[in-house]
């Protein structure tokens, strides 16, 4: 890990401690949102991270990003940072737009939107479900019908909803006439596709899930050291010790993976494959890490008093989050199947480009 | 916590260069019908004209400097190298204990003379190392060992059993751990490891057979074998550090996670034969799987290459991969719906057969998995 990654991690997880941790959890129970987080982040100058600073960036790689979530991941904050950065932030760059400030978030128009030009205008009308974090940004970026369009707050409806952990994932309804001035053609050399945005979409959760996987593993570490039963710590029996130590080493497995396919995105011709593997394996992982976390810290542990509930209940949500680990599979399963037996062991060990920038 | 620091290693270009050439000597070597892919080659393929073959292109001893016949290429290389022969399925069990874990245990302690008698002829693949660790009753717990090593003029006289020694029948020495004084209330205290020249008149080699009829273990009966001073590696007493200097390196690798992968490969042709009934998401599930923990067994490569001793994250490596190395064998004999079969001709009848019954060694050669979750435990803090 280099210098700047350390250093980054280190001050995110300052400003997390600080203005993160059980706040960002009753602010997500009155609307989700932790706006002196974001602004310590800002601060930091990691909220557009892996956005080029020509375009309102932070500048950095892909393998940065991913370093900041999984610290975030590891806190239980809520701010849409893998929603301004790796997917609204990407999408406005690749097509030489400039970032607006402040928070935003992106999703892929579904069967329920149509974009239709209308003179100088692009009418956007439909409805996208559970979007991430849509009722505490300032902009909403859409990806469909080959354009990448910029959508003000007031240009759509919000229709609440959660996930598991109580983050916000909102319905949105969008009837409006979009200036083309906020409207962007997507070319070939851009690089964009609905593909290259679940790409995207997955890694970032699969960050999140290797950071609070790693911090119910901590708990439970914790725990295990501290409560006593048959008068010593559980800690002392081996059963539990293998069942901390089994949850290391998926913890360990997941914080690999993803950060791997961090790599593959910012170096590879082909990254698709690390990160369908590191989004399916953190699904496994946060599986694994959530009922063995539990399983350690006995009834307490999914009682509203004790804090592991904010890790756990967020590995229960991002899983299911950007495909879960059926998804992603079944895409590794078709392309090892296609690849046959002399082409599986090349898909896996993948070709590094030999123009990487790092 | 240490273990946070594993992070995924991208390798050079000249080693992807490297693994382009493995890939191409490979291939010839099955087109030409000099080597068949199996399944376990680590611990069933003992071809020497092959482990040859390997020296020759410089292929084996890759850790090693140059002045002692090796590449100088490091533990990086060496890890595409092998991963590249194991995922082939190709016979290496010959070489495998010394380039693993004796060569680089006698660059780190051995003499100057031991380095220019072995090291060479390891690197060209034809001196081969058995590691004689375990003992009746002992198992992973390697402190317990009761061959014991008594000080005479110019050496030692060493006596002892050991067990479960891979290749002792057809390797050209072994390296026992034995004991040289009392057991003390540090057990890992007084332990002494031995480089013990075969065949030995006071050395008796005794097959133990798998399941499958194979040999490759044995029993090996150390009766007042006469070692030299000579032959003692490194210190005397200081047997256990340098054991466990090895267990990083021994459990970490690729090897650990590739045992099947010649069977799951071979599953592919198959599965898209039948692809509209199998459960693409289950295959899918373990393709991910051995992609994460290739990406782990990486990471500790890219540890060792720059010293460090990560010895809980080389035994979450083998935990995980141990286990991982089954659920391959499950998934393939599910999906294919294929009876294993020793003797059939066919491809996945045969690697069934040959996985199923390897199978119970995988979580146990190399310290059984409870022991490494002992040792993550002591690193977690709670042991």
């Amino acid at each position: 890990m280099n210098d700047i990654i350390a250093e980054l991690e280190a001050a995110v997880g300052e400003a997390c401690a600080k203005h993160g941790g059980t706040d960002s959890v009753s602010a997500s129970s009155t609307g989700g949102w932790n706006p002196r987080l974001w602004a310590a982040l800002e601060q930091i100058g990691v909220t557009a991270i892996s956005v080029a600073e020509e375009h309102g960036g932070s500048g950095g790689d892909i393998s940065t990003a991913v370093a900041v979530l999984e610290v975030l991941g590891q806190h239980s904050v809520g701010v849409p940072l893998a929603e301004t950065a790796l997917l609204a932030g990407w999408l406005l760059a690749d097509c030489g737009a400039v970032l607006p400030s402040g928070p935003m978030t992106a999703c892929l128009a579904g069967s329920d939107l149509r974009l239709e030009r209308k003179d100088d205008n692009l009418s956007v009308h439909g409805t996208v479900a559970r979007v991430p974090w849509a009722r505490c940004v300032d902009h909403v970026v859409v990806l469909g019908a080959g354009r990448v369009v910029l959508l003000h707050r007031d240009d759509f409806r919000v229709r609440e909803g959660t996930n598991l952990a109580g983050e916000p994932r909102d319905d949105i309804s969008i009837a409006t006439s979009v200036p083309l001035v906020r409207v962007h053609d997507v070319t070939v050399e851009s690089g964009i596709s609905d593909r290259g945005f679940r790409t995207r979409a997955a890694l970032a959760r699969a960050a999140h899930i290797a950071g609070a996987a790693r911090r119910a593993l901590e708990l439970a570490v914790t725990y295990a050291g501290e409560r006593e039963q048959f008068g010593r710590p559980i800690a002392g029996f081996q059963a539990v010790q293998q069942h901390l130590a089994a949850m290391a080493g998926e913890v360990l497995l997941a914080k690999v993976a993803v950060e791997a396919a961090a790599l593959a995105l910012d170096t590879e011709d082909d990254p698709d494959v690390a990160v369908a593997a590191a989004k399916a394996v953190a699904g496994q992982v946060a599986g694994l890490v959530s009922s063995l976390a539990h399983q350690v810290h006995g009834a307490i542990g999914f009682t509203d008093e004790h804090p592991l509930h904010y890790s756990t209940t967020r590995l229960w949500a991002w899983r299911d989050e950007a495909g879960n680990e059926n998804y992603w599979s079944t895409e590794l399963g078709r392309r090892a199947v296609s690849a046959g037996s002399h082409g599986l062991w090349p898909l896996l060990v993948g070709k590094r480009s030999h123009s990487a920038r790092r | 916590m240490d273990l946070w620091n594993l992070n995924p290693v991208a390798l050079p270009p000249e080693h992807e260069d490297l693994r382009g050439n493995v890939r191409t000597f490979l291939a010839e070597e099955i087109a030409m019908g000099r080597i068949t892919p199996r399944c376990d080659q680590w611990l069933g393929g003992w071809d020497p004209a092959f482990s040859r073959r390997l020296g020759e292109s410089g292929w084996v001893g890759m850790t090693f400097p140059t002045k002692y016949g090796g590449s100088g290429k490091g533990a990086l290389a060496r890890f595409v190298v092998t991963e590249e022969l194991l995922a082939a399925g190709a016979p290496v069990a010959a070489h495998w204990i010394a380039d693993r874990q004796t060569g680089p245990g006698l660059l780190r302690f051995g003499s100057a003379e031991q380095k220019e008698a072995f090291l060479p002829l390891i690197a060209q693949g034809q001196y081969y190392f058995a590691a004689g660790m375990s003992e009746p009753d002992t198992g992973s717990d390697l402190a317990s060992v009761r061959t014991s090593g008594r000080r005479i003029d110019g050496g030692w006289r060493v006596s002892g059993t050991k067990v479960w020694t891979s290749g002792a029948h057809l390797a050209q020495a072994m390296v026992v751990l034995a004991r040289t004084e009392p057991r003390s209330s540090d057990r890992h205290a007084g332990l002494t490891q031995f480089i013990i020249e075969l065949p030995d008149p006071n050395v008796q080699i005794r097959p133990i057979r798998l399941l499958t009829g194979e040999h490759h273990f044995n029993e090996v009966v150390l009766d007042d074998v006469f070692v030299p001073d000579t032959r003692v590696l490194g210190e005397p007493g200081s047997g256990w550090k340098q054991v466990t200097s090895e267990l990083a390196m021994e459990r970490s690798g690729p090897e650990r996670i590739l045992s099947t992968f010649p069977l799951l490969a071979a599953a592919t042709d198959y599965l898209a034969e039948n692809s509209s009934r199998i459960d693409m998401a289950r295959f899918g599930a373990v393709v991910a799987r051995i992609w994460a923990l290739r990406q782990m067994s990486l990471a500790v490569a890219g540890r060792l290459e720059v010293g460090a001793a990560p010895a809980a994250e080389a035994a979450t490596v083998k935990d995980l991969g141990t286990r991982f190395e089954t659920v391959v064998i499950d998934t393939v004999r599910l999906l294919t719906e294929l009876e294993p079969d020793s003797g059939s001709d066919q491809e996945i009848p045969r690697m069934l057969a040959e996985s199923i019954l390897h199978s119970p060694g995988f979580t146990l050669r190399g310290g059984t998995n409870e022991i490494l979750r002992g040792v993550v435990a002591r690193q977690l803090g709670v042991r």
